[in-house]
């Protein structure tokens, strides 16, 4: 059905039109037909049975006539016991009464009859026929006993007519009716004494049955008792061929069957393929009730149907031209109508490829296709629209990004650089830092810088907001930070929030502040000291195999900024070689999965934990690994920043 | 050793007789008469074939065949040397030698026998003591041996009704049963509208009763005076009834012919069975080789019958009836 989904409109309206269309056209059309034909066939039927009926009749009164003769003659020859003279002249007087008989025969038993007394095997008969106008003797000259004429009447005790057979000339077929001569003897038994025969010349029925004739071609026959033709105008299978004797030589069946019906006295009304060739006929039979032969009469469907088959062409013709007609209508409206509709889906197609300067058709109608042709105008407008505000739009948005992607390369050129390693030449301890920015431009800071050859120091912040004021923000503190620890000589990590906090909470109009650790490794004795404002404390890890981790202790300072003179402490700590301190942002406890739950302390210290013996840079690693792991699909909402210092032990112990 | 020679004989002369065909125009044909049992009928294709198509005069002959039928009787034409070759049922040859004809069997065409008894299954006949008590029409002798031992065997007596040409006192009901020959009879009751299944039928042959009917019978006298002329007649029937058998169109065409011609009452489809059902018994076993034997316990089992029936006073020597004695 692809091909169909690939039509256009015009064509799928026409072929469902007209699929419809020729549907009722044919149904119409059978069922006319069907009907008609049936209504003829009835007609046809009763006419034909009444045909068959009067032909029969007819026959059959001619039948019952001839037989009520021998029946005469034999009870006279039974009561009368008339002598060989006396018969002759009987038979000759009652052959001259029933010009329609052929011939009278009166055959006796051996010794009966007029030759009782002669002899016993003596047989005496005696046969009158007609010949052309007179009556002549026509002796039995063969022992006739034994021929069915006679032979059948006998052992059946009861009248009987016989299969048709030829005459005395061989050319006239003929049938007998013959009835047995009985008597009764003294004792009350009955004797068989001979055959009282009429003859009767088939020519007279022949003609009854060829006078029947329908339209041109159909036709009436005879069959026996024994299905041999006694009519039919094909004259080779007169006496020659039964209608089984056709069947089997047409290998069909079904005329076998219907001559069985036919002989077995039934009448019926069948379709019938002709005996001697391919026409269709119907046939109707009804059987001679006097000898159980039966009439067929065929009637040719082709002949018949003609009327039927010429109006069911009539109709079938301007069916067809109905169909054209149809088609054409149906053709030019599908046309007309999905015209408007071609032209704008070839306007849609360019417009889709990009052209927005395609012209719509303007459509004088106000139907729907003319509203979809105004809507679509409409849109291409909106649409020229859209595109412009979006092109103006984009443009400017490119222009802040290449600005943020600018100051988010200065920003990372404020933090210090991690590759190579900041000091190649100082084994005594080990430090690498990571910051991941959520944004172009983030709010994370860090830094570490050797204030003498024995002080490292090292910060980590988080600036509150985002974007380039955070970063500002983030700039100042930064420089801010180092340029105090730089200054003082006292070297107090809470001396320097407090000083560095003076200066962002002074001039602070935002109201922006910032997380901020501090501290200061002497590399020779692993002595921390530590300020922590406001941010989240780093932990310390152990050396040791199963390694504890444990946050550094608060100082209790607050975020930097946020008030003037606020006071901050310090602590300080030693660091063992080999431990290990981590310093980050909340970006790392507070990174979240796809149900919104936060990374969390316990899970970092649990990971650190395991991690505690590696290189600082791969704990960096695979936190930020666990973190990717954790967070899958969630895109990162706060800077990440880690700052990880292992100390080795001073220069001293190092060697 | 007498046997081998004839064998070698009469092979010899089958091949040996076409093979003068072409100097045989030279030669002046032999004439030469021959009378089937009946009318022109498929019975006797084979010989008709044989005339038609110029095989006896192949072989020299100049064949006239003598048409038989109501009134004629090829066993008196041969007994009264109307007839030289003559078509004769193996117990009419039997019995015309016990008679004092002296006559030879050249070739048993017919070796299963298909004479019959046949019965309407729903008169109630479905097996042999059904028929006890029931009027059966029977033809005339040799038609009667056979019903005759049948009934013995069974321990049947029967009402005899006298059978001629049609079938149909049993048509009519006259009788319960009747005698037909399988390729006539039986199949003209057929298409008289009987179906085959509604028919019970009897085959003597079925009934250890197998007595092969048609042979070729000639005088001894024209055995022994002309016995190239009897065995060159005797393979030309052979070829002609190859050549039916082979070319059945053309058999049931001349066949149709003769027919027509005698004004016999029949058709095609008719004639067509007899043709077919006669290959089933001129060479029950389809083997060729077979063709126009006579075995020895066939003849036997007839001649047997016959003696036991007081129809013969003693059974003729096998040898001498068998000419040439090849055909065991």
């Amino acid at each position: 059905m692809n091909w169909l989904r690939r039509r256009g409109i015009a064509f799928k309206l026409s072929l469902m039109v007209l699929s419809g269309v020729s549907l009722v056209i044919g149904v119409i059309l059978t069922i006319n037909y069907n009907t008609t034909r049936q209504l003829m066939v009835d007609k046809i039927e009763d006419g034909a049975f009444n045909l068959a009926e009067a032909t029969a009749n007819r026959i059959n009164t001619l039948l019952r006539a001839a037989e009520k003769i021998p029946a005469g003659i034999a009870t006279t020859i039974t009561q009368l016991n008339p002598n060989q003279e006396e018969l002759e002249k009987f038979i000759r007087t009652r052959l001259q009464q029933n010009p329609e008989l052929f011939g009278i025969a009166a055959a006796f038993e051996p010794g009966a009859g007029p030759a009782a007394g002669r002899g016993k095997s003596d047989l005496y008969s005696c046969y009158d026929i007609r010949a052309y106008n007179h009556i002549k003797k026509c002796p039995i000259d063969y022992d006739y006993r034994y021929h069915d004429w006679y032979q059948i009447p006998e052992v059946l005790n009861r009248a009987v007519w016989s299969e048709p057979y030829f005459g005395e000339s061989g050319q006239i077929i003929m049938t007998s009716f013959s009835w047995p001569i009985i008597s009764r003897t003294a004792a009350g038994k009955t004797r068989f004494n001979g055959i009282v025969c009429v003859d009767l010349s088939l020519n007279w029925l022949r003609n009854v049955v060829s006078s029947i004739k329908i339209g041109k071609t159909g036709f009436a026959f005879l069959i026996t008792r024994n299905g041999t033709f006694v009519t039919y105008p094909k004259t080779e299978l007169i006496m020659n061929e039964t209608i089984f004797s056709i069947a089997e030589a047409r290998h069909n069946p079904a005329i076998r069957e219907i001559g069985r019906r036919m002989i077995a006295g039934e009448k019926g009304f069948t379709a019938i393929t002709s005996l001697t060739n391919n026409e269709k006929y119907w046939l109707v039979y009804t059987p001679l009730k006097a000898n159980g032969w039966s009439l067929g009469v065929l009637f040719p469907q082709n002949e018949l149907m003609a009327d039927i088959n010429s109006l069911t062409k009539i109709m079938l013709g301007l069916g067809i031209g109905g169909f054209f007609l149809i088609m054409l209508v149906i053709l030019s409206t599908a046309g007309a109508i999905t015209k408007p509709l071609r032209a704008l889906a070839e306007s849609a197609d360019q417009i889709a490829s990009g052209n927005l300067e395609a012209v719509i058709p303007i459509l004088k109608t106000r139907d729907e296709v003319g509203r979809l042709a105004l809507s679509f105008a409409d849109m291409q407008r909106s649409l020229k629209e859209y595109i412009k505000n979006l092109t103006e739009t984009t443009a400017a948005k490119e222009r802040i990004e290449s600005e943020l992607k600018i100051a988010s390369e200065i920003q990372m050129g404020i933090l210090p650089k991690i590759f190579p390693p900041p000091f190649p030449n100082r084994p005594e301890f080990a430090l690498y830092t990571t910051i991941r920015p959520a944004r172009e431009v983030g709010g994370d800071l860090y830094d570490f810088f050797m204030i003498d050859d024995q002080h490292l120091c090292f910060t980590v912040g988080d600036v509150s907001g985002k974007g380039v004021a955070a970063a500002l923000f983030m700039a100042i503190t930064q420089t801010l930070i180092k340029t105090q620890v730089k200054a003082q000589v006292e070297r107090s990590t809470a001396t320097t929030l407090e000083m560095v906090n003076n200066d962002l909470a002074r001039d602070n109009p935002s109201m922006m502040f910032v997380t901020l650790f501090i501290g200061i490794l002497n590399i020779v004795t692993g002595e921390l000291e530590y300020c922590n404002g406001g941010h989240n404390p780093p932990y310390r890890l152990t050396a040791d195999a199963g390694a504890e981790v444990h946050p550094l202790a608060g100082t209790d300072g607050i975020a930097l900024g946020v008030m003037e003179d606020t006071p901050f402490s310090c602590k300080s700590v030693t660091l063992k070689p080999g431990e290990t301190v981590f310093v980050f942002t909340d970006g790392v406890t507070e990174a979240m999965d796809s149900q919104g739950k936060l990374f969390t302390e316990p899970r970092l210290e649990n990971i650190l934990g395991r991690l505690s013996r590696r290189p600082v840079n791969e704990i960096a690693h695979e936190i930020l690994s666990a973190i990717d792991e954790f967070s899958t699909g969630i895109p990162q909402t706060d800077d990440i920043t880690m700052l990880i210092i292992r100390y080795n032990g001073g220069k001293t112990a190092a060697n | 050793m007498f046997k081998k020679t004839a064998l070698i004989l009469l092979v010899s002369l089958l091949f040996w007789f076409p093979g003068r065909q072409n100097p045989a125009a030279a030669q002046p044909l032999t004439k030469v008469t021959f009378m089937p049992l009946w009318v022109p009928q498929a019975q006797f294709a084979g010989y008709y074939v044989a005339l038609e198509t110029g095989i006896y005069k192949k072989y020299g002959l100049d064949v006239k065949i003598i048409s038989g039928g109501p009134g004629r009787s090829s066993t008196t034409y041969l007994k009264n040397r109307k007839a030289d070759f003559a078509s004769l049922w193996l117990v009419n040859g039997i019995t015309l030698c016990d008679q004092g004809t002296a006559v030879v069997n050249l070739a048993q065409i017919v070796q299963r026998s298909a004479l019959m008894l046949v019965a309407r299954k729903n008169s109630g006949i479905l097996k042999p003591e059904d028929i006890n008590g029931r009027k059966v029409s029977l033809w005339g002798p040799p038609f009667t041996i056979q019903p005759e031992i049948f009934f013995q065997q069974y321990n049947i007596k029967v009402i005899p009704i006298h059978q001629s040409y049609s079938v149909n006192l049993f048509l009519r009901h006259a009788v319960s049963v009747t005698s037909a020959m399988w390729y006539n009879e039986y199949h003209t009751i057929l298409n008289a509208g009987i179906n085959p299944d509604e028919l019970t039928t009897f085959f003597f042959a079925d009934h250890n009763l197998n007595f092969p009917e048609d042979g070729i019978y000639t005088r001894r006298e024209t055995w022994e005076e002309h016995p190239d002329r009897c065995l060159a007649f005797v393979a030309a029937s052979f070829a002609g009834w190859k050549k039916a058998f082979a070319e059945p169109d053309l058999a049931l065409d001349i066949t149709m012919r003769n027919l027509r011609k005698e004004h016999i009452i029949t058709n095609r489809v008719h004639q067509k069975w007899m043709l077919e059902h006669m290959r089933k018994i001129i060479l029950p076993h389809n083997d060729p080789e077979e063709l126009g034997r006579l075995k020895r316990e066939d003849f036997l089992r007839v001649a047997g019958a016959l003696k036991e029936l007081g129809l013969i006073k003693k059974i003729p020597d096998f040898t001498s009836f068998r000419q040439p004695p090849a055909g065991e």
